[in-house]
């Protein structure tokens, strides 16, 4: 009896991820939800510009290669193109979703449009070799805040589902991790809703996934699941930021 | 004989797009084309469609990327400024060969210049607009009626050969109001086996994709989509010809420098003087055959245009620089008269007698 395989969604290929990288956990959680609801084949996802940028090669459902920081305006013109019969979501980074993509993102939350957001965040610019993120924590040292990033200068970390929680059209928004067992299982549920939420027509669900980059942090793959909880949580508190749906049936 | 309606050229373009099928329209304000997304937001929700503000010029571009990607026809509007933030969009579709209708309803530049009539985006739309090695269908229409048949033309060719069209209008054009026919013969849409609709567990994924970090394909993807150019520059050079066979002197010009042009052969014929006309139609591909035909009979060019001298580019480039190519011109919103265009005629004339 096979208790653990690869899921269908996910293609059977090498990924091309650094050693201790948190992206191949959530590909593989993505593809896990999508296999579980049976979406694969109206699923059609979005990749972003940034280490995920070859989503589109490990993903077994239709994808579409964004330009940086435009994911959310792709995905609407997919999903409006065919909004009963096409599953759409995008697998973005915090530099794609936070910086040069931010008006796509409130934009399309304050929409409510019925898309589901992937959105890693792990202080940092993988693929361009480290630079300062605009979710970098102050002090984080980067190759573009070498003696660490000094909020006088250059402003503070933005907090994305803190700032989105305040968008009447935004439906759900929860922020999670993966740098242990009983956090990945957390993570999935998160997924898992936040691709239901779409299913059911309720709208923009978004779920931030803080996430590692030993390479460019600087650390061993342990030492940096370590310093998620020692610094990231600390300034990015795990949580459900706003879930509409959920309020609706308290109130 | 179909029946006329009475429209604004702008108008025109947004009732032609529905006519050919469109029913995904995307766009941000921009003066002088509003009146293309006011027409899209009362009539699509009326017929199934969709019109949807987007945020920014970036984001439009970027929500017809999505549509194309699942094969449907859509289209975006907007003039100078909003058509540079459309660039990187633009470019990205080239790179996957993306069919779609972009309309620039063209006013005077650089910057945010002003509102008025201008030609100003030649070069940016003829050569490509963004980055990369690239083209896009132009079409430059000098009615309303064009403005119609062009973006029915636009549609077509956008999804025959997988490029974006662009409708390279003017203010003028966009806000006059002439007698136009909606009844056009439609080519049934090709088969797009390549869209990205969702695999219904049924093909192999598709993926709608510009990244290719291998030079060696990259380059090859760059020449294949050169030979599909060269087969537009081959089967789709659009031009009208005007008095053209025995004229000693040639005006060229597009658009609405087209009209006054036009007015201006007339009245040169009337003084005796042979003056023609060529007029492009599709300013890329650029119809190089009349102005190399002409370049063996005429003894002068005059390019008319309502900028600083783009179009003249392409003139000496057809002609080789073989006769004279002159340039009478207005800028920054400003159109010249056919009195301009006369007194132009007269003093080239003059000169090479």
């Amino acid at each position: 009896m096979v208790v653990f395989d690869r899921p269908h969604a996910l293609i059977d290929v090498p990924l091309h991820y650094c050693p201790g990288c948190t992206h191949g956990i959530v590909h593989r959680l993505v593809a896990e939800v999508i296999d579980e609801l049976g979406i694969e084949g109206k699923t059609i996802g979005i990749a972003p510009v940034g280490c995920s940028v070859m989503a589109y090669d490990y993903f077994n459902c239709d994808m579409i290669e964004a330009a940086h920081g435009r994911a959310p305006a792709v995905a609407t013109g997919v999903k409006r193109s065919d909004p009963e019969n096409h599953i759409v979501f995008t697998y973005q980074g915090d530099g794609d979703l936070a910086s040069i993509g931010m008006a796509e993102t409130v934009h399309a939350a304050a929409r409510n449009e019925n898309i589901t957001v992937i959105f890693i965040n792990n202080a940092i610019y993988g693929m361009t070799g480290g630079q300062m993120a605009p979710t970098s924590l102050p002090g984080q040292v980067t190759q573009t805040s070498p003696y660490g990033r000094d909020v006088n200068h250059c402003g503070y970390p933005i907090k994305v589902c803190e700032m989105l929680s305040q968008i009447d059209g935004a439906e759900y928004l929860e922020r999670v991790t993966v740098n242990n067992v009983k956090n990945v299982r957390n993570a999935k549920k998160a997924i898992k809703k936040a691709f239901q939420n779409q299913i059911d027509g309720k709208g923009f669900s978004l779920v931030e996934v803080i996430s590692s980059c030993p390479t460019n942090w600087g650390m061993s793959p342990k030492k940096a699941l370590e310093w998620i909880d020692e610094k990231m949580i600390p300034y990015y508190p795990l949580g459900v930021y706003k879930d509409r749906s959920a309020n609706k049936e308290e109130a | 004989m179909s029946e006329k309606v009475l429209m604004k050229g702008n108008e025109a373009i947004a009732e032609a797009a529905i006519v050919a099928g469109c029913r995904h329209y995307f766009g941000y304000p921009i003066t002088p084309q509003t009146e293309i997304a006011a027409y899209m937001a009362k009539k699509m929700p009326k017929i199934g469609g969709t019109f949807l503000q987007a945020e920014s010029e970036i984001a439009a571009i970027n929500m017809v990327y999505g549509v194309s990607s699942t094969g449907k026809r859509v289209m975006t509007s907007s003039s100078s400024p909003g058509i540079s933030l459309k660039g990187e969009g633009l470019s990205y579709m080239a790179g996957c060969d993306l069919p779609a209708l972009v309309v620039n309803v063209q006013r005077g530049g650089p910057g945010l210049g002003g509102i008025q009539p201008s030609q100003s985006d030649y070069f940016q739309s003829t050569r490509g607009g963004g980055h990369g090695d690239y083209h896009m269908i132009v079409l430059a229409p000098a009615s309303v009626q064009e403005m119609a048949e062009l973006t029915v033309k636009g549609f077509e060719l956008a999804d025959e050969y997988g490029i974006t069209s662009m409708i390279l209008a003017d203010g003028t054009i966009g806000q006059m109001m002439e007698p136009v026919s909606l009844d056009f013969d439609l080519k049934p849409m090709p088969e797009k086996p390549w869209a990205t609709t969702g695999t219904k567990m049924a093909r192999e994924h598709n993926i709608t994709n510009s990244l290719s970090l291998v030079p060696e394909e990259l380059e090859k993807f760059n020449f294949a989509r050169y030979e599909k150019y060269k087969k537009i520059e081959e089967n789709e050079c659009r031009y009208e010809e005007y008095m053209t066979e025995d004229a000693d002197i040639i005006l060229c010009a597009f658009g609405i420098a087209a009209r006054v042009s036009k007015n201006a052969v007339n009245e040169a014929r009337s003084k005796g003087i042979k003056v023609g006309l060529i007029r492009p139609i599709t300013l890329w591909p650029f119809p190089k055959a009349p102005f190399a035909k002409a370049a063996t009979h005429a003894k002068a060019f005059i390019s008319v245009e309502l900028s600083m001298g783009q179009m003249i580019e392409d003139i000496k480039l057809s002609t080789e620089c073989k006769v004279p190519v002159y340039l009478c011109n207005r800028a920054g919103g400003m159109i010249p008269d056919p009195k301009m265009v006369m007194d132009m005629i007269e003093k080239v004339k003059a000169g090479e007698n």
